[in-house]
This record gives structure tokens, C-alpha cells and sequence, in this order.
């Protein structure tokens, strides 16, 4: 049903990831591990296009691009990843005609369900921010499940019931939690560290949050370290002087 | 927006075919019996066909067309399942009008109420996929008040054409009212367009790359997430419209005042070279139609384009 569930009620869970601008390298890893997973679970296939040819295509669940702000001296460069913020008034989800599209009400993630789809690609016009791509082999649209086959499956380890962008993050700069829970991990990071969510002016009240990068520091710190150890200088004796002779030609 | 070969066919032969069924059941409510079998017969199965090629080629861009049937079921909320509603409850009343109308001597009151509601909602059908536009609030260039207006007045004005080309051909050239109401409707049209072009052209940019990446001021972009084109810069970052644009619109207009100037000709001079003025003017406002639809996409540009370069839209 592509009505939304009201999920006003207080304690409604909402499942999110929150990334961290100032620890993200742009490693690709966790792109590649929601590849590797999700073309093998919920969202199989995931299919790519000529993917050893002149020009690949293929959909991807998460997309990392590379931003720069500021000017000169102040000027840096960020990595952004960018997938689905499971919103709770999602407009690709209502515009679904035929049902697919749907928010579950028990945790808030957004799913497409694959055997109703009609590939009318009209959900990844109404999403602001590209969450959504056509597999154009499969027929249907792909987005990114939260891993809803991760993070409930009793067959994986505890510590591994989290989505796997999160778990191959070699950074810790994705997080996932419920965001619905003032006093989730997730939301006191949100809280202590000013995370925002994207283009809030346009009322899909994304769920996943964004972490800024931290203030720049001009120089670093001043560190009282000891002075090297010496070569060469000490009591004078043969041996010290056949390894001082030694060091000498090697270097 | 890339324009979807298959969903401009759509919606200019079914906005097309939804203008002249509206005016076939105006004509009946008013009028009475067709005045001729013949001419009855064709004008509803031209109607009716170019509205079925339409609803069929909107199929083809379906990943999965044989699923299209589940697009009747979610009316509460998507303006995509209304239209498919609304397109298929249409025929109903459309069938039994035109084969009421084409019968002589047939029930006044049955016809009158048959040919209004036929018209009726032949209209909101097309309301619906404006709408589906329309209500996109990512798009800016389609949250205009003069989309839904102009896909109105698109389907008029080219069933107005349809119309006066058919009543050509069966030789009936010079019915007053059906002349100045295509004449009329194709300015109109032009007018409608270019008040939106006005409209959209002079938008000031709501949203920034500061605004999408919630980073503020001035952000540029310096690498790409993948190294190809992928789907959403070629659905949604369609850019080869930006270049062509104003010689495109040039051509939607002089189309339009071809085709008016036509059917002057037809209706005012009319004998033998009526029906084919009348049938040319059709193909005229037809270009003009198709070629508004095709800017109607190229020309829109979508909020996600703010991730892939664009500075503001």
C-alpha cells in the first residue's frame, strides 16, 4: 500500500544510518560491500551493464561523490556518500501506482517490493536525492534496503546484524541506529555533534543524518618529544667505531 | 528530465484523442444524432484509437508492461494510478455514447448525459496526467501553475484540429463554431505556452549544491562516484534540450500559427482544398504538440542534479 503509515505515534522506530563527513575517506568500501551483498540477497540481481566494457552501467544502492567548500587557504575536500535517507513522508512511495514502492510502519524502511514493480521509474523522479536506480536488466527499481535482510537475520552473529556499508567501514564513519530513540547511540552522536539532514526545505523528512566536518585546525598541536637517538656519538670504543663506519657506508 | 520517446507519444495522441472525445460528447449533448454514420463512426474510432495507441505505448517503458494492470490499485495516493483509472473508466461511457450517437433518432436525455459525462471525464483523465507532473515537487519547471492548464488546453486544441479535419473530409466544411473554436483553442495554446516558457525561464534557483549537500555556501563538485553515466544522470540530467531550446520553441509557435492560419483558410476558402488544409493544419499543431511535450521533459531540470554538478536549481 502506498499510503504512508502514520508513524507520528511516540517510540516509532526509525531505522537510519547517520555518516560522518569528517571521517569519510572515499574509500569506496562500503559501496562495494552493499554491492556484494545486495546483489546476492533482498535486491538480487543488481545488475551491471558491460561492466568490463568501454562504458559500465549498473545500479548501485550507494554512491560516494567528492565535494570541495571554502577557498585557499581554508579550502578542503570531502567525500559524501549518498543513498537512500528511508524519509518519513517518502513522495516516492505515495506516487507508486502500483503498491511496490511501500515504508514499513514496525521500523521505517522504505522497500520496493520486486515481484509487483512495474519499472514506471515514475519514484526515482519524485526523490530528491537519487536514491532510487533503475535496474534496467531486472525491469525494476533498486534502492537501498537498510539491509533488511542484515539486521534481522538470526543466521548472522549479533555484532553482524548491521548494514554491510556500516560493517565495512574501515573508518567507523557510518552508523546505524534508531533515530527515533533520543537516547540511541545514533541520536546522541547526532546530538553532540550537529549531524543535519539533507534539503530540509523540501519536507520528505529524510531519517539518516549527516555529521559535518569538524573545524579546521590551521597547524598541529606542539608536541614535547625527545630528541632522536644518536649515532655514532657515544663512548668512543672500537666496536662503537667499526658500527659508526658500518652505518656510514650503508647509509 | 530525460523525454521518453514512449511517454510523449502518450500523452500528446491520447491529450490528442481525449480533446476530440470530449468535443465528439459536447457536440452529441448539443446537437443530437451524428448528422452522418459515417463521419460519426470515424471521428469516435479515431478518437478512441489514438487514445488506446497512447494508453499502449505508455506501456513500453515499463520494465515489466504484463505488471501494468497493478497500476489501477494505489488511486488514493498516485496521480500515475488515477490517470490508468480514470483512461480505462472512460471507455465505458465513450463506447455507449458513440454507438448511441452514430444511430439516428437515438434518446435525447440518454445521449446528452452519455456525451457530458463522456466529456467530463475524458477532461479529468487528462487533469490526471498533468497531474502526474504537476505534483513532482523535485521538479520545479513542472510545479508551475500552468502545467495542468496547458495539457488541457493542448488536448482541446488538437482535438479542436482533429475534429475540423474529419468534418472536412465527410464534407462538412464551414460549420461556424467549429472553425473559431479550433482557431481559438490553438491560440490559446500558444498563449498558454508562453506564458509557462515565461514563467520558467524567469524562476529564481531555490536550491543550491550548498543546500543538497547540507554543507552550505559554495561547494563544487571535483569527483565523480562512478566513472560512467549512470541512471539517474541519464533520467534525470538530461542536458541536450539547454542548447536547441529557444530554436525548439520557435518551432512549437510558428507550428501553431501554421496550423491557425490553415484552418482559416479551409474554413474561410474552403472547397476542394479544405480537407487537405484541414488535415495538414492537424499534422502542424501534431509537430507543435510533440515538440512542446519533447521541451516539456528536456527542458525540466531535476533537484538531484544539485549531487552531479549543477549549482543551482
Amino acid at each position: 500500500m502506498t499510503t504512508l503509515p502514520d508513524t507520528t505515534r511516540p517510540g516509532q522506530k526509525k531505522l537510519g544510518l547517520v555518516i560522518d563527513l569528517d571521517t569519510c575517506v572515499g574509500c569506496q568500501a562500503c559501496a562495494v560491500s552493499c554491492k556484494e551483498w545486495n546483489t546476492q540477497g533482498y535486491s538480487a540481481p543488481l545488475t551491471d551493464l558491460e561492466p568490463y566494457g568501454p562504458d559500465p552501467s549498473g545500479a548501485w544502492l550507494n554512491r560516494i561523490h567528492g565535494y570541495e567548500t571554502g577557498e585557499g587557504d581554508n579550502a578542503r575536500g570531502l567525500h559524501f556518500p549518498r543513498s537512500c535517507l528511508h524519509c518519513e513522508t517518502p513522495a516516492c512511495v505515495t506516487v507508486c501506482p502500483t503498491g511496490a514502492s511501500y515504508k514499513r510502519e514496525e521500523d521505517g524502511i522504505v522497500l520496493v517490493n520486486p515481484d509487483t514493480c512495474i519499472g514506471c521509474k515514475l519514484c526515482s523522479w519524485a526523490c530528491p536525492y537519487g536514491a532510487r536506480e533503475y535496474d534496467q536488466d531486472d525491469g525494476v527499481m533498486k534502492k537501498c534496503t537498510l539491509c533488511v535482510d542484515r539486521i534481522y537475520n538470526e543466521n548472522l552473529e549479533p555484532e553482524d546484524r548491521k548494514p554491510a556499508c556500516v560493517k565495512a567501514c574501515p573508518t567507523g564513519a557510518r552508523h546505524f541506529g534508531d533515530l527515533g530513540d533520543e537516547n540511541s547511540g545514533v541520536s546522541q552522536l547526532v546530538k553532540s555533534r550537529g549531524g543535519f539532514e539533507l534539503l530540509p526545505q523540501m519536507d520528505y523528512k529524510p531519517v539518516n543524518r549527516y555529521l559535518p566536518p569538524r573545524a579546521r585546525r590551521d597547524k598541529a598541536g606542539d608536541v614535547e618529544a625527545a630528541p632522536l637517538e644518536t649515532v655514532g656519538k657515544g663512548d668512543g670504543s672500537l666496536a662503537e667505531r667499526v658500527f659508526s663506519w658500518i652505518d656510514e657506508v650503508l647509509s | 528530465m530525460h523525454p521518453a520517446y514512449s511517454v510523449i507519444l502518450f500523452t500528446t495522441a491520447s491529450g490528442a484523442g481525449y480533446g476530440l472525445l470530449a468535443l465528439l460528447g459536447l457536440t452529441g449533448a448539443n446537437h443530437g444524432s451524428a448528422s452522418d454514420f459515417w463521419f460519426g463512426a470515424a471521428s469516435m474510432l479515431v478518437a478512441l484509437g489514438l487514445i488506446t495507441v497512447g494508453l499502449l505505448s505508455s506501456t513500453f517503458h515499463l520494465g515489466h508492461p504484463e505488471r501494468a494492470w497493478r497500476a489501477f490499485s494505489q488511486w488514493r495516493s498516485s496521480w500515475l494510478s488515477r490517470e490508468g483509472v480514470l483512461a480505462v473508466a472512460t471507455y465505458v461511457p465513450a463506447c455507449l455514447f458513440g454507438l448511441l450517437w452514430v444511430m439516428p433518432d437515438s434518446n435525447e436525455i440518454l445521449l446528452k448525459l452519455l456525451g457530458t459525462v463522456t466529456a467530463i471525464l475524458a477532461m479529468v483523465t487528462v487533469v490526471c496526467t498533468a497531474m502526474i507532473y504537476a505534483s513532482l515537487p523535485t521538479i520545479r519547471a513542472w510545479r508551475h501553475w500552468m502545467v495542468v492548464p496547458v495539457y488541457l488546453i493542448f488536448s482541446i486544441a488538437t482535438g479542436a484540429a482533429l475534429l475540423f479535419a474529419l468534418a472536412s473530409v465527410f464534407g462538412r466544411t464551414g460549420i461556424p463554431a467549429l472553425g473559431i473554436i479550433t482557431i481559438v483553442a490553438l491560440t490559446l495554446a500558444a498563449v498558454a505556452k508562453l506564458i509557462y516558457w515565461a514563467g520558467i525561464d524567469n524562476m529564481k534557483p531555490m536550491y543550491t549544491m550548498g543546500d543538497a549537500t547540507g554543507l552550505g555556501g559554495d561547494v563544487r563538485q571535483w569527483e565523480l562516484p562512478h566513472t560512467s553515466e549512470n541512471y539517474i544522470q541519464s533520467e534525470m540530467g538530461f542536458r541536450v534540450a539547454r542548447k536547441h531550446g529557444q530554436k525548439l520553441r520557435m518551432i512549437v509557435g510558428g507550428c501553431l500559427v501554421a496550423a491557425m492560419v490553415l484552418v482559416w483558410l479551409a474554413f474561410a476558402f474552403g472547397g476542394g482544398a479544405g480537407p487537405v488544409l484541414a488535415v495538414l493544419a492537424v499534422v502542424l499543431a501534431g509537430v507543435g504538440a510533440v515538440v512542446e511535450r519533447w521541451l516539456f521533459f528536456a527542458q525540466a531540470k531535476h533537484v538531484v542534479s544539485l549531487f552531479y554538478g549543477e549549482q543551482s536549481v
